[in-house]
């Protein structure tokens, strides 16, 4: 009798562990709720998220935090050029045609670029990247979009390529078999018939590396500069959510006021927009899965 | 012509990997450049200090140190307990299949929000400060999807037989998995773990956000001392103008990059350990 008792204990404890994970999901909702509730109640929906300024720490603040969100979406952008192609072509490459040999060599390299620290890529991209392409455009500024995004680009290739040759590798041999027998070459099977079978995979690992770019943090507080800016032009200092975020957090805005909760706010807005994108992504790699087993 | 284009987009994919390459060289021989003339044991054993060339390393060192090793016993056991539960208990029920979706979710949340989740949770509605102890456990909730994750497929290379043998003998589950699955597993675990440790040891944005400080002239002396870790310092020594300060930044890359490889060398050592005995 005793030691069934004790079984039951230790798997209500595992049990216990599990969700943990819930409760950390149900954490991050409570406390950017809280926070950002007071926070709207001075300032109202509508202003916050039409406001086409953000000056919350100046003597007349303004709490329009499109500035923010534009910054945060031309880097994702720039990002995504660099990122998407890139990994498409990697992931292909590695999955359709790649010899053992180079794969071996490939693959340890793409783990360390993910495996840099984002604040290394940041130094990265403010001491080298920049100079670097200030001799290009000479009317860039030390601090912009441009070299952070293009950076970010490159820390999510390995994320894209891996979940793309993921989705691609489970496509059946048999599809191919069939486009090669009718003459295709490797490139043709690869555009036409593997990539189409591979959509659904594909476009979550896509999906993915925005939420990851709209995300990311130090990159962005390093290189491009924290002054918010309603612009599509990628020379210029601009700031991002999250970079907004380590501003405020650095400085010494004392805790409890309405300047301090911008950070829940601004937070609340950020964790919104990545899970609606995981959601998505998530959502789109369980089809691909059922599609094919 | 068509095998032509075939030709094009192999070299064109190629080119890609080979960028890919260029970049991380270029990364590593920039900081090298930069940081190697300013790395001596003066500098690994100096504390922080206004002027750059006085300035050291040893107190975000020992501050990082502080905190992984804290992470690691936060996240080792909650971790393992929860990829036992959803492996070997609570397999397709309802519960064990929201408890996933959920974790996979967590696993893409920007680092960030945990940040705001530590300081709202642990710094103030628990009152732990600014100390390593909330450092640590931010870091803790970070990690474990990663520690869920390498933890369960640890579990699932351990052969149905082995479990059988033991019920044949007349242990109970609970026997099993504490006696024969989890020591066969356990090389793997702690691969997993080490590899999720040495993502959080390069995090920097969750730990600026619970408010770990940029200037903190001394090594934690207990969990509840305020700190700071290497990429802070390193960010912190970034962002001012003064050339010299960059140099130390350089040889602060340096410092956490050496420690990075250090961790996953040994990472790399458990998994051939580990695969090496599963043959046999």
């Amino acid at each position: 009798m005793r030691p069934r008792r004790l079984e039951r204990l230790i798997e209500a404890a595992l049990l216990g562990a599990a969700t943990v994970s819930v409760l950390t999901t149900a954490g991050i909702i409570v406390v950017l709720a809280v926070e950002t509730f007071e926070f709207l109640r001075e300032v109202p929906l509508v202003e916050f998220l039409t406001g086409t300024e953000w000056t919350p720490l100046f003597a007349n603040p303004r709490f329009g935090v499109l500035p923010l969100v534009a910054g945060t979406l031309l880097v994702s952008a720039i990002a995504m050029v660099v990122a998407l192609p890139m990994g498409l072509l990697s992931a292909i490459y590695l999955s359709e045609y790649a010899p053992d040999s180079v794969r071996r060599v490939v693959k340890p390299v793409l783990e360390v670029l993910a495996g840099v620290p984002t604040v290394v890529y940041g130094y990265f991209a403010l001491l080298f990247v920049t100079p670097l392409l200030q001799r290009v455009f000479p009317q860039m500024s030390g601090f912009n979009a441009l070299s952070p995004g293009i950076v970010m680009g490159i820390m999510i290739l390995p994320l894209v390529s891996s979940l793309a040759e993921d989705a691609m590798r489970a496509v059946p041999r048999g599809l191919r078999e069939g486009a090669y027998a009718l003459g295709a070459t490797r490139m043709e099977t690869a555009l036409q018939v593997v990539v189409p079978a591979a959509f659904s995979g594909i476009t979550a690992a896509f999906i993915l590396a925005i939420s990851r770019a709209v995300g990311e943090t130090m990159i962005v507080a390093i290189a491009a500069g924290q002054q918010p800016r309603l612009t599509g032009n990628p020379f210029v200092p601009l700031e991002t959510m999250t970079a907004y975020i380590v501003q405020v957090s650095l400085g010494d805005t004392p805790q409890g006021t309405l300047e301090y909760r911008t950070i829940f706010a601004v937070g609340m807005l950020l964790f919104l927009m990545t899970f609606g994108l995981n959601l998505v992504s998530t959502w789109l790699r369980e089809r691909f899965r059922e599609e094919y087993s | 012509m068509r095998h032509r284009a075939d030709l094009a987009f192999r070299v064109l994919a190629l080119a890609t990997l080979v960028l890919a390459l260029v970049t991380l060289v270029a990364l590593v021989m920039d900081v090298l450049a930069d940081g190697a003339g300013r790395l001596d044991w003066q500098f690994l054993t100096s504390l922080a200090s206004r002027r750059a060339e006085d300035a050291g390393i040893y107190h975000a060192l020992a501050g990082s140190i502080w905190v992984i090793v804290l992470t690691a016993a936060l996240a080792l056991p909650l971790g393992v307990a929860a990829a036992v539960y959803l492996e070997e208990y609570g397999t397709n029920s309802r519960l064990a299949r929201f408890i996933e979706i959920n974790i996979a979710n967590l696993a893409a949340v920007p680092s960030i929000i945990y940040g705001l989740l530590g300081l709202g949770l642990f710094v103030r509605a628990m009152g732990m400060g600014r100390s390593v102890m909330a450092g640590a456990a931010t870091l803790a909730l970070l990690a474990l999807p990663v520690v869920i994750l390498s933890t369960r497929e640890a579990l699932r290379t351990v052969p149905k037989s082995i479990r059988e043998g033991s019920y044949a003998l007349g242990a109970t589950k609970w026997q099993t998995i504490w006696h024969q699955v989890l020591p066969m597993a356990f090389p793997g675990i702690l691969t997993g773990l080490i590899l999720s440790l040495s993502r959080a040891i390069g995090e920097t944005a969750p730990l600026i956000t619970i408010g770990a400080l940029t200037y903190v002239p001394f090594a934690p002396d207990g969990v509840w001392s305020p700190f700071t870790v290497l990429p802070i310092q390193i960010f912190n020594w970034v962002s001012r103008p003064q050339a010299a300060f960059k140099e130390n930044a350089a040889a602060g890359i340096l410092v956490l990059m050496a420690l990075l490889l250090a961790m996953n060398a040994s990472a790399v050592f458990l998994r051939d350990r580990f695969q090496r005995q599963g043959r046999s």
